[in-house]
């Protein structure tokens, strides 16, 4: 943020519109209490006590009226795969995916089931990938870091691709 | 006028906080009380029975993993003694024993994680932080000993990948040491809980004979007062050997399927900490070839997973590959009570029957 000036009656602050929104967006970016499969375990060791999501403002909410993050963490399967577009749709604008493990990312140990979507990119724009079987809760957290760093470069002026895949 | 009142179909899941991956309930209200559940099922359908025909034996491990994501050590227990058995390997002393342990400690954690998500599902959020923090031990002992926290692929057909180190036996002594007192902390915190005990007494009642006639197995059934556990009742690996109870309660109720639960951690500790005093020296594996063509056959093997009658059918023509695998998933027969259990309760008590049966999806889906 730019210059502060320490007033009696409280500070001033002068910066860009772009700083302040991404700067909000960054601090509470609330994730959607969504789990597929195995990785929703680690969503939620990452949430509890040891490694401590709240720490970043992230909290989960269950409907995703509410969120601006859906971490899909585990097998999207083609039965899943029409809820999880509709899931997305209800989610307000700015809305992010992080694609946590190998099965969103690409269909992982069932790279070769018929009834496994290879890749949650099929269904959704991604912006993160996180690999492991399922990550760890480290790795989950450095994805979510890597999203903060790809929200603050971001600007209003600028036109958010809209994937029209599914 | 009269007033006419007809019944809602409404749906639950498969995206819900409260449905343990995704599910789906089809609930009949009639206001506020529910006439009819039905659980809509297949949505983390993987198709893991099929692939088995097309890994080789000792690939289809990996997948064992994912089935109960919750237990993994014992997905892959029952897949390697199924294997042992069609191919007629014998494991040794040593390995059993590290087997038991690793269960044991797999069953603790399923058994906190569903504490923890139980109280979670009833309102009280304190107790999944503790819980987890209890898991987080138990995963920093897996990860000594296999590099995995959730899916250990450790339990392999012949034996375990490898060697329990020095190190690792303090480290499950340490927390076998605090662990009882830290239970009894996250006991307190539920059951002195005037609204848990309100929330889960007499809700989802179940009587003996339905349970058994809808063929339950592990604390849902255990928690309907009928003993049965295939540790004693069709003992496997060295389970004859060691002292320990089957914990029951009679209440046919979620908090009887709770007080179950945690019972068998208070046992499990037992179990683990007998089994470390008595552990052999020796090898930890047998000797299996690197490609396992096992003659044809079938073989059915079963354990006490932490859901209950955890069975693996396995069918070999002589190839590298299983003919046919079937995974008996406990939590898929338990699910198909909740249509009996639910009816002319509240909504919010649908809640507390389904985190009270503890399903875990990748197994009812398969």
């Amino acid at each position: 943020m730019g210059l502060v000036e320490r007033l009696p009656e409280g500070g001033v602050i002068t910066t860009r519109l772009d700083t302040v929104l991404n700067w909000a967006r960054v601090s509470s970016l609330w994730y959607m209490l969504f789990g597929l499969a195995c990785c929703a375990i680690e969503l939620m060791a990452t949430g509890a006590a040891r490694y401590d999501f709240d720490r970043f403002g992230m909290m989960f909410r269950a409907s995703p009226r509410q969120s601006d993050l859906m971490i899909v963490a585990g097998t999207v399967t083609y039965k899943m795969g029409k809820r999880i577009k509709r899931l997305y749709d209800q989610m307000a604008e700015p809305k992010y995916v992080i694609a946590m493990g190998s099965c969103a990312t690409c269909g992982g140990p069932f790279y070769d089931s018929y009834a496994v979507v290879k890749g949650v990119d099929e269904i959704i724009p991604v912006d993160v990938y996180i690999p492991g079987c399922p990550p760890r809760p480290e790795a989950l957290l450095q994805g979510c870091l890597k999203l903060h760093e790809k929200i603050r470069k971001e600007s209003v002026a600028d036109k958010k691709e809209v994937a029209e895949k599914c | 006028m009269a007033i006419r009142t007809e019944e809602v179909q409404i749906n639950m899941g498969p995206q819900h906080p409260s449905t343990h991956g995704v599910l789906r309930m089809i609930l009949t209200i009639d206001g506020e009380t529910v006439v009819d559940a039905r659980p809509d099922i297949g949505f983390l359908h993987r198709g893991i029975e099929k692939l088995a025909e097309k890994r080789t034996y000792h690939q289809f491990v990996g997948l064992t993993d994912r089935l109960d994501y919750l237990s993994a050590m014992l997905g892959n227990a029952v897949y390697a003694m199924a294997v042992e058995k069609v191919a007629s390997i014998e494991v040794p002393a040593r390995a059993e024993y590290i087997r038991v342990i690793m269960m044991e400690l797999n069953r603790i954690s399923s058994h906190l994680v569903f504490v923890g998500a139980f109280g979670l599902d009833l309102g009280a959020t304190t107790p999944f932080l503790y819980t987890f923090r209890e898991r987080e031990d138990i995963m920093d002992i897996f990860e000594a000993v296999c590099g995995a926290r959730l899916t250990y692929s450790y339990i392999r057909p012949g034996g375990v990948a490898r060697d329990m180190s020095t190190g690792l036996d303090q480290m499950i002594r340490a927390f076998l040491k605090k662990m009882p007192q830290r239970l009894q902390e996250i006991d307190e915190l539920l059951t002195g809980n005037q609204i848990f005990l309100i929330r889960s007494r007499g809700i989802g009642v179940i009587s003996a004979e339905d349970a058994v006639s809808y063929a339950l197995s592990g604390p849902g059934l255990r928690g309907s007062g009928v003993a049965l556990d295939v540790r004693k009742d069709d003992p496997y690996s060295v389970y004859p050997d060691l002292d320990f109870n089957v914990c029951t309660e009679d209440t046919c109720d979620c908090l009887g399927r709770y007080l179950v639960r945690t019972g068998e951690i208070r046992e499990s500790l037992k179990i683990v900490e007998q089994a470390l005093d008595a552990l052999p020296e020796g090898e930890f594996t047998a000797k299996v070839p690197k490609v396992l063509k096992p003659p044809a056959g079938e073989a059915y093997a079963r354990v006490e997973s932490s859901r209950g009658d955890l069975g693996v059918y396995l069918i070999s023509d002589g190839s590298a590959s299983p003919y046919r695998l079937h995974w008996r998933g406990p939590s898929f027969i338990n699910l198909a009570a909740v249509g009996q259990m639910v009816k002319g309760l509240k909504i919010a008590d649908t809640v507390a029957v389904l985190g009270s049966l503890d399903i875990v999806l990748g197994e009812v889906d398969r």
